[in-house]
């Protein structure tokens, strides 16, 4: 044990030095940059508050999502240009096809779902007896490292042929009430919506604490005065609840749809992107981290990028027109 | 307590826990947890018995075993962990707390400026920062390792220079917040720019200035948005692999626990009923940071602020 | 955080203090009495205080074993070494190349990922002693697969037999069933289970992300067994292709063999089922025969008798062909050098000699799970029987061994296409034909 001890103390040492300079350094500069006046003190606040971040965003997601578009239009090795090649592969692809259908299924489906019932339990949780065992339940998926989850679901989706025994609850249910198991994995297109049924079990722990604490965040004087207007019920939510966490509720949205797009792990390790259920990240990662060929991945990178452009347009026309109501 | 008293005299209350609202959210709760409980029951159950009946025959035939957290904990019998996962574990605590607080406190200064110290073009950059949101991190390891092995140039001009932080506690906290930025930046500026706008123009015409408001005014008020983010930062570096493995190593004297876990599958995957075990190994402090800070989920914090 | 500063150093003080004390008294004594000449050859440099890095995907208790052989090596050389296992490892390996962070030794299982490694310009050819080595120990097919464009970068490490057939012998005993030593033999045999209502083969493909690679390794067997190995190299280089008449005629035989109903009950839950799981169910009967690599023994829970007349035990996979003189397919690992400096280059010497393979195989004891096609090292070092088997027909010198061929071919091919078209096969019944096309197509152009 005096070995563990000699190891590990420094380790902690180093994470009191790393914090306590990180906020040190934070308040010589608040300090200094508050001192400033006049007309350089707007300019000195935004260089304080957002620099740092725009310095961390730059050297970690800008300058590799340029080199990214750059890579795509690049042989596997990234040494010669192929102008469209790899997005000409990529379209011609049959297997393709599928992949973008899948992909539009999940971003159509799973950021719809998990919010909608997120939503739903935050507001029958909100003050229900128990609230805080039924949200650490329902929390739990999101804490189980995705490992333990596909072990977790391997236990539903299993599929043993009839002689020998289920070990998959799925298929145990089925046969307890007299119907025939199928090999649930490999049934198309069904698959697809068993792996989303994951994807949903995991993240509809974000959603519900997210909103949940935008409900939490309502002003309770104006849900009581309007309850003592005779608000009640469904009519309490859609005029005074909902309204108040409308914008939460489309961030979450937006939230999920970006994780469902990036999602790969829930098909990589169920079915390996087999049995016409692989989605776009998935075969970036294949391309990338598997198949070695760089620039169909990255191709495929920007696709992704490309997907995310409608809802940033609702976002941005969201964001202006609740501006122009306050 | 006063908060307490309130929620309880609040006639809403009734309204949505009726009891069909009641069965319905418990029924979910119970649909959510039996996956979970059929992991959980199989890692008391040795490989054979989990390969030959299914979890549920526990309750009929139970031969419970703890060979798979004795594996876990220990490691198995013929490998050589002095310590077993400890130190692992306190890499993983070493690992996750900066790298939770790091992002939050650069992210919130940032959801401020871009939501009360508007400039030309902040509205257009926050939408910018929405969308690297959908930059694959995969796509970020090797520039990112390039720049603190070897630092960046332009020609022979050196910009930064080598950071020499790989495989360093500081060369997975920095790429962990810099992944997180886009996602805390877009969830706390929903937050922040809700925030009441006459307290903030009151406290501007007291002549506070941005750096005092952030402090004393959204920092305070922002506390729910910030535990609630935190919570989720806290599990996806807790959880993390890639990062891990591309910026440390699996020794020891860094690598986190779910990197010791992933290895006790063995070469050829032989080990995989330990992973059930592992799962709930490691499940028990993610719980404990999600009880302690649920709390900060406080009704009222801006009762009263609001006309 | 009650605890001052001062009180933690002076903590982490003592603590170390009297771990060096256990240190010094532990290690000393059994310095002494080491015949370094013996053990580990002579003629290393002594660089006391030197560390080599090695990154492989060998994880837990195998690595531990690599550490135990490798302490003889570090107490002569004074060289230590640092040993980091990932089942990642082909993810980050390229990763971590790539970003500046190379290991100093990377311990690689597929030629292909060599060739990438080699291709990036950071990997070191393999210095003048260990190409001799290889001369010396190894058949001219293992060193071309270490070699990339006539180079030699990377000695090989451990091998594995995959030409084998996993079986029970209790269950055969039982049923009157004797082990078949040519292919007709195995299929009369496979009808005589089909009639007796037993599923004569086990079989699953699934491994997550790599799912497929078993049914690569059964088309590799039959292609050997039917054509040879001169058709087996011209397939991984293209030229011959999959759509060339004797590749397709080797997949009716897998056809007729593991896609094949009667023998196998299920072929599209063969497509689900992991790899791992497939021949569990071996010692009870549940099905008949696996064909396997020697490496599915880690697969049976402890306290399986893996014997000659146990609960399971393996058989060679007989031959198709008989002018193919006893084909043999296996895989392996290389160690590919990232970096010039002489403790790397005398580890990498020390790597390819056979005192090193004898001293890996010793760690292993009676459990085995190790084995080398180094020709230095006598049959006898085996202490396991099943590595004697494999050992037998590894250093077999007029068999005709070949290596895994996904693992040769192109990524885009090896571990890309061939995987998903031939799960595929399995779980959607797509025609050998369809394939075979989609397969060809998807070569990269050179």
């Amino acid at each position: 044990m005096n070995s563990f001890f000699s190891t590990n103390l420094p380790k902690f040492e180093q994470i009191l030095v790393a914090i306590a300079a990180f906020f040190a350094i934070l308040m010589v500069v608040f300090y200094l940059a508050g001192k400033a006046n006049g007309r350089k003190q707007r300019p000195i606040a935004i260089l304080v508050l957002l620099g740092p971040a725009m310095v961390l965003l730059t050297a970690g997601l800008i300058v590799p999502a340029i080199q990214t578009i750059l890579f795509s239009f690049k042989d596997a090795n990234s040494i010669k240009f192929i102008g469209l090649h790899n997005y000409t592969w990529l379209i011609q692809n049959p297997d393709m096809q599928k992949v973008f259908v899948n992909t539009l299924l999940w971003i159509i489906i799973t950021p719809f779902v998990t919010t909608a019932l997120g939503l739903f339990l935050a507001i029958m949780l909100d003050r229900m007896k128990r609230e805080s065992v039924a949200k650490s339940l329902l929390f739990m998926p999101m804490a189980i490292s995705f490992v333990g989850a596909s072990v977790i679901w391997k236990f539903v989706y299993d599929f043993a042929v009839p002689s020998k025994p289920q070990t998959g609850l799925l298929s145990a249910i089925v046969r307890a009430f007299g119907f025939k198991p199928s090999n649930w994995i490999l049934t198309q297109p069904l698959n697809t919506f068993l792996l989303m049924i994951i994807f949903i079990w995991v993240q509809t722990g974000f959603a519900m604490v997210i909103l949940s604490a935008a409900i939490k965040a309502v002003p309770a004087d104006i849900v009581e005065a309007s309850a003592l207007d005779g608000a009640f019920g469904w009519k309490l939510f859609r005029n005074i609840t909902f309204p108040m966490v409308r914008s939460t509720t489309i961030v979450v949205f937006a939230t999920m749809l970006v994780t469902s797009l990036k999602l790969f792990d829930i098909v990589r390790t169920m079915t390996g992107g087999n049995f016409g259920t692989s989605v776009i990240s998935n075969e970036m990662y294949a391309e990338v981290f598997v198949r070695f060929d760089q620039g169909r991945g990255s191709a495929l990178a920007v696709i992704l990028f490309v997907f995310v452009t409608p809802i940033l347009v609702y976002n941005i026309r969201n964001l202006r027109r609740e501006r122009s109501i306050a | 307590m006063s908060t307490l008293k309130l929620a309880n005299a609040n006639p809403g209350r009734k309204l949505f826990s009726t009891r069909f609202a009641t069965i319905v959210v418990w029924t979910i709760t119970f649909l959510w947890t039996v996956p979970t409980f059929g992991l959980f029951a199989s890692s008391f159950r040795n490989k054979q018995e989990i390969f030959l009946s299914g979890w549920w025959h526990i309750f009929t035939n139970p031969h419970l075993t703890l060979s798979n957290y004795h594996a876990v904990i220990f490691g198995s019998s013929s490998s050589t962990l002095s310590d077993g996962v400890l130190p692992y574990l306190m890499n993983s605590i070493v690992i996750t707390i900066p790298a939770v607080i790091f992002p939050v406190v650069v992210a919130t200064m940032a959801a401020y400026c871009l939501a009360w110290v508007k400039f030309r073009g902040s509205d257009a950059l926050f939408f910018f920062i929405f969308a690297l949101q959908i930059v694959p991190i995969q796509m970020s390891l090797v520039p990112l390792l390039q720049l603190f092995t070897g630092g960046a140039h332009i020609g022979s001009i050196t910009i930064i220079p080598k950071l020499g932080i790989a495989g360093h506690f500081a060369g997975i906290w920095l790429p962990h917040t810099m992944f997180a930025l886009p996602l805390a930046i877009y969830l706390l500026h929903n937050f922040i720019a809700s925030l009441p706008r006459d307290l903030m123009e009151a406290a501007y015409v007291d002549g506070a200035n941005h750096f005092k408001v952030f402090r004393q005014i959204v920092l305070p008020l922002s506390v729910p948005a910030i535990a609630a983010f935190s919570i989720f930062q806290f599990l996806w570096v807790w959880n993390d692999l890639l990062v891990a493995l591309t910026f440390a190593s699996g020794t020891e004297e860094v690598a986190p626990i779910n990197v010791k876990l992933a290895s006790l599958v063995g070469q050829w995957g032989s080990g995989w009923e330990t992973l059930t075990a592992g799962a709930f190994v490691t499940i028990a402090i993610p719980l404990i940071v999600f009880f302690s800070l649920q709390r900060f989920f406080v009704r009222g914090l801006l009762a009263g602020s609001v006309k | 955080m009650s605890i001052s500063k001062k009180g933690l150093l002076a903590t982490v003080g003592v603590a170390s203090l009297s771990l060096l004390a256990t240190f010094v008294t532990t290690v000393a004594p059994a310095d002494a009495a080491i015949n370094c000449n013996k053990i580990i050859g002579p003629g290393y440099a002594q660089l006391k205080g030197k560390t080599v890095t090695m990154f492989t995907s060998i994880l837990d208790p195998e690595l531990s074993k690599y550490q135990k052989a490798l302490a003889s090596f570090t107490t002569c050389t004074g060289i230590k070494v640092k040993m980091e296992g990932s089942n990642q490892f082909e993810a980050l390996l390229p990763v971590r190349v790539k970003g500046g962070n190379a290991p100093d030794i990377a311990i690689i299982p597929q030629p292909g990922l060599l060739a990438q490694m080699v291709a990036t310009g950071k990997a070191v050819p393999a210095p003048a002693q260990t190409l001799k080595n290889v001369n010396k120990y190894w058949s001219p097919g293992w060193k071309g697969y270490g070699s990339v464009n006539g180079k030699f970068y990377a000695s090989p490490n451990s091998a594995n037999m995959k030409s084998l057939v996993w079986y029970s012998p209790k269950q055969f005993a039982k049923a009157g069933y004797t082990v078949p030593t040519t292919w007709t033999g195995m299929m009369a045999l496979a009808d005589k289970m089909a009639a007796a209502k037993q599923t004569a083969f086990c079989g699953g493909i699934g491994s997550g992300g790599a799912t497929g690679w078993p049914a690569t390794d059964w088309l590799e067997e039959v292609v050997v067994r039917q054509f040879g190995g001169q058709v087996y190299a011209d397939w991984i280089s293209h030229k011959i292709k999959f759509s060339d008449p004797k590749i397709l005629a080797a997949m009716k035989t897998v056809e007729g063999w593991m896609l094949n109903s009667k023998y196998v009950g299920d072929v599209k839950a063969i497509a689900t089922t992991t790899f791992q799981a497939a021949g569990l169910g071996i010692p009870a009967g549940s099905c008949m025969m696996l064909q396997q690599a020697s490496f599915y023994a880690a697969q049976y829970p402890a306290g399986t008798d893996v014997s000659k007349n146990g609960d399971v035990w393996a058989f060679y996979l007989p031959g198709i062909n008989t002018s193919v003189k006893t084909p043999v397919e296996g895989g392996g690992e290389f160690f590919a050098a990232f970096s010039k400096r002489p403790e790397v280059q005398e580890l990498q010497n020390y790597l390819s000699t056979p005192q090193w393979a004898i001293n890996r195989i010793a760690t292993a004891g009676s459990g085995g799970g190790w084995l080398s096609a180094n020709s230095g090292v006598p049959l006898s070092a085996y202490k396991n029987p099943l590595d004697q088997l494999s050992a037998k027909y590894l250093a077999d010198k007029n068999s005709t061994f070949v290596f895994d061929a996904s693992d040769a071919m192109p990524a885009a091919v090896g571990a890309g296409t061939e995987w998903t078209q031939l799960t595929s096969w399995f779980a959607d019944g797509k025609s050998s034909a369809d394939v075979a096309k989609a397969i060809d197509d998807s070569w990269p152009a050179q």
